[in-house]
C-alpha cells in the first residue's frame, strides 16, 4: 500500500515540476498568434493555386491565343500542327459526346440507387452500399480503361453494335459506321460506372437534408412512400440533385487515361454514339510528348487545357455554390 | 368506390415499380463493381509471375523477354508517399486553421469553395500545369516534379476530408480544454489532432489511394525509367503507366504483364481503402467518446 502511495506522491511532484518548467503564458500567446499566422498563408494556398494554374495555362498559351482568332481556335475542323492549323472544334465535340453519353447513361441508374438507399434500404444494406461505392471510386482510372479495353469495347462490338444496326440503325446517333468497339459508347459506359460513387454520394447527402417530418406529414395522410418522395421530397432537393449532376459531368469532361484507352482517337466529327472520338483530354496526353518539336504546338495543347479548365471551373463552382448552401441550411 | 380501389391498386403498383427499379439500379452498380474486379483478376492473375514483383525490366523485357516491374512498383510507392507527405504538410494546418479559427465564417466558406473546386480540376489540368512550370524553370521529367504535382492533387481531397471529421468534433471538448486556458494552437495541436487522429488517418489514406493511382499528372511530370530511381531530380517509373505503356504493345506478352500491372495496381488499392477503414476503427479506441 505505501509503495503505491510513494510512487503516486512522486509521480504528482513530477507533475507539479513540469508545470512550473512550462512555458510563460506569454511565450505561449506568442507560439499561438505566430501558428496562427503560418496556418492563415497555408490557408491562402487553395484559393491561389485556382488562380496560378490559371494564369500559368493562360500565359504559356498566349502565343497561339494571339496568334489566331478564339473563334478560329475552337470553331475550326482542321487539326494540322505541322502545317500550323489548329482547330480545336473535333476535340470539343468528342469530349461533349463522350461526356453527355456517359452522364445519360449514369444519372437515372444513380438517382434510383442513392434514392434507394435514402429512403428505402434497410440499415444492413446500407453498410453493403458504403465500401460498394468507396471501392469504386478508389479504383484508379487506368483500371478503369483495362476493365474498358477488356470487358467494354468487346461487349460493344459483339452485342451493342449488331443489335443496334438491326434495330435502331436508321437513326442516325445509333448507326454503326466504324465496327470496331472503340469509340463514343465504350468510353460513354467506362464514364457513366466512374461518376456514379460522386453522383450517388452527393444525391445521397442532399435527400438526408430533408427533415423527416415531412415524410411524415405527408404518409400520414396516406401518401405511399413513393409518392411521398415525388410530391414532397424531391422538389425540395431538385437544385442538389441538378448540382450533383453538373459536378458528375465536369468530372467526366476532364477524365483522362480511361476515356483515351477505349474511345478510339480519331479527330473526326462524330455522327454517332458509336463513332470514334477524340476528346480534349486524350489530345493532351497523346501528345505531350512531340509537342515541342514543332512551333506553336505547346501552347496550342495548353491552351486545350486551358479551355478545359475553364468549363470545369465553371461548372464546378456554380454546382458547388448550390451544394454548400444546400447542405447546411438550416430548417426552423 | 370502385374508382377509389383503381386508384389505391394504381399507386401501389407504382411504388412497387418504382422500388423493382430501385433494386434493379442497386444490383447494377454493385454488378459494375463485381464485373471489374473479375475482369482484372481473369486477366490479370494468369500472368502475375514472382518475377514481376521482384525484378526490373531486363533487356528485352518489351518484346516480351524477362524482367518485371519492380521498378514502377518501388517509383509509385515514392511518388504517392513523397505527395502524400507534402499534402499533409499543408492538408492539417488548413483543416485545423478552418476549425479553430474560421468556423463557418465567410472566408471559410470561400477557402472550402476554393478546395471543392480544385478537387474537381482534373489530374490531365494539373499534369499541364506542372509540365508548363517545368518550361518556365527548364526543369525535365523528374521524381521531385511527380511528387509536387501529386501533392497537388491530394491537397483538396486530404483537406476536405479532414474538414469533414473535424467539424463532427463535440464542442465541448474544445471548450474545456480552452476552459483550462489553452491557446487555441493548443486546443488544435493537442486536443482536436488527437481525438480526430481516426479521421485524419482515413483522409491520409484516402489521398494515397487516389495518388498512386493517377496516371495523367505523372505521364507528364515524372517520365518513366527501366531503373529503380535513386535521386530526386531524376525521372522515374510508376504503376499505372507501367498499366498503359505495356498495353500499348503489340507483343501479346507484354499486354498480358500490363493486366498484371493492373491487378498489382488494384490490390494496393483495395488494400489501403480496406486498411484505412480497419485502422480507423482501432484507433476509435483511443478517442474520447
Amino acid at each position: 500500500m505505501s509503495e503505491t502511495y510513494e510512487i503516486l506522491t512522486i509521480k504528482s511532484n513530477e507533475q507539479a515540476e513540469g508545470r512550473f518548467t512550462r512555458p510563460s503564458v506569454a511565450a505561449r500567446t506568442r507560439q499561438d498568434r505566430a501558428a496562427r499566422r503560418a496556418f492563415f498563408i497555408i490557408t491562402l494556398l487553395p484559393v491561389a493555386l485556382i488562380i496560378i494554374v490559371a494564369v500559368a495555362l493562360l500565359i504559356r498559351a498566349w502565343p497561339i491565343l494571339s496568334a489566331y482568332q478564339l473563334s478560329d481556335l475552337l470553331f475550326s475542323e482542321v487539326w494540322k500542327p505541322g502545317e500550323g492549323k489548329f482547330g480545336f472544334w473535333p476535340f470539343i465535340l468528342g469530349t461533349v459526346w463522350v461526356t453527355v453519353v456517359g452522364v445519360v447513361l449514369s444519372v437515372p441508374a444513380c438517382l434510383l440507387v442513392s434514392i434507394y438507399l435514402a429512403e428505402y434500404a434497410h440499415a444492413a444494406t446500407r453498410t453493403i452500399a458504403k465500401p460498394v461505392l468507396d471501392l469504386l471510386a478508389a479504383i484508379p482510372p487506368v483500371v478503369y480503361g483495362v476493365w474498358g479495353l477488356l470487358a467494354i469495347v468487346p461487349f460493344v462490338d459483339d452485342v451493342l453494335a449488331p443489335l443496334s444496326d438491326r434495330w435502331l440503325g436508321s437513326i442516325s446517333i445509333f448507326a454503326v459506321n466504324q465496327p470496331t468497339g472503340f469509340g463514343i459508347l465504350a468510353g460513354g459506359i467506362v464514364l457513366a460506372v466512374m461518376i456514379a460513387p460522386l453522383i450517388i454520394s452527393v444525391v445521397y447527402e442532399v435527400f438526408s437534408t430533408v427533415p423527416n417530418d415531412l415524410r411524415h406529414a405527408s404518409l400520414a395522410v396516406g401518401a405511399t412512400q413513393w409518392q411521398t418522395i415525388r410530391n414532397i421530397v424531391l422538389p425540395q432537393v431538385m437544385p442538389g440533385i441538378i448540382a450533383a449532376v453538373v459536378l458528375g459531368a465536369s468530372r467526366a469532361l476532364g477524365e483522362t487515361i480511361a476515356v483515351l484507352m477505349v474511345v478510339g482517337n480519331v479527330p473526326q466529327i462524330p455522327t454517332s454514339i458509336f463513332d470514334s472520338a477524340y476528346p480534349l483530354p486524350a489530345l493532351i496526353a497523346n501528345n505531350y510528348g512531340e509537342m515541342m518539336s514543332i512551333p506553336l504546338y505547346d501552347a496550342a495543347l495548353l491552351g486545350a487545357a486551358l479551355v478545359l479548365l475553364v468549363v470545369i471551373l465553371i461548372f464546378n463552382i456554380l454546382s458547388t455554390m448550390v451544394l454548400q448552401r444546400m447542405l447546411r441550411r438550416k430548417w426552423a | 368506390m370502385g374508382m377509389r380501389k383503381k386508384h389505391l391498386q394504381k399507386r401501389h403498383l407504382v411504388e412497387l415499380f418504382m422500388k423493382t427499379i430501385m433494386r434493379v439500379s442497386f444490383v447494377i452498380v454493385a454488378g459494375a463493381l463485381g464485373l471489374i474486379l473479375w475482369t482484372i483478376i481473369s486477366r490479370g492473375l494468369p500472368a502475375l509471375t514472382w518475377d514481376m514483383v521482384t525484378q526490373v525490366p531486363k533487356g528485352g523485357y518489351y518484346m516480351g523477354k524477362e524482367g518485371g516491374i519492380l521498378n514502377a512498383i518501388i517509383g509509385s510507392a515514392y511518388l504517392a508517399t513523397g505527395g502524400t507527405i507534402l499534402a499533409i504538410l499543408l492538408s492539417l494546418p488548413i483543416a485545423l486553421y478552418l476549425k479553430a479559427y474560421l468556423g463557418d465564417s465567410k472566408w471559410g466558406g470561400c477557402v472550402r469553395l476554393s478546395l471543392d473546386v480544385l478537387w474537381g480540376i482534373p489530374s490531365v489540368v494539373y499534369g499541364a500545369f506542372g509540365f508548363a512550370l517545368m518550361i518556365v524553370f527548364g526543369l525535365r521529367a523528374s521524381l521531385l516534379a511527380g511528387i509536387i504535382v501529386l501533392a497537388l492533387i491530394e491537397l483538396p481531397i486530404m483537406t476536405r476530408a479532414m474538414d469533414e471529421v473535424i467539424r463532427r468534433m463535440p464542442e465541448d471538448l474544445e471548450h474545456a480544454a480552452l476552459a483550462l486556458g489553452s491557446t487555441k494552437f493548443e486546443v488544435a495541436l493537442r486536443v482536436v489532432t488527437r481525438q480526430m487522429l481516426p479521421g485524419i488517418v482515413t483522409a491520409v489514406l484516402l489521398a494515397f489511394g487516389r495518388g498512386i493511382g493517377d496516371a495523367a499528372s505523372v505521364l507528364f511530370t515524372a517520365g518513366y525509367t527501366d531503373r529503380i530511381s535513386t535521386s530526386l531530380m531524376r525521372p522515374t517509373a510508376s504503376l499505372p503507366l507501367a498499366v498503359f505503356f505495356q498495353l500499348g504493345s503489340p507483343y501479346p506478352e507484354v499486354q498480358q504483364r500490363g493486366y498484371a500491372a493492373a491487378l498489382i495496381l488494384t490490390i494496393i488499392v483495395l488494400a489501403v481503402s480496406l486498411g484505412s477503414r480497419w485502422l480507423s476503427a482501432r484507433l476509435n479506441k483511443y478517442t474520447v467518446k
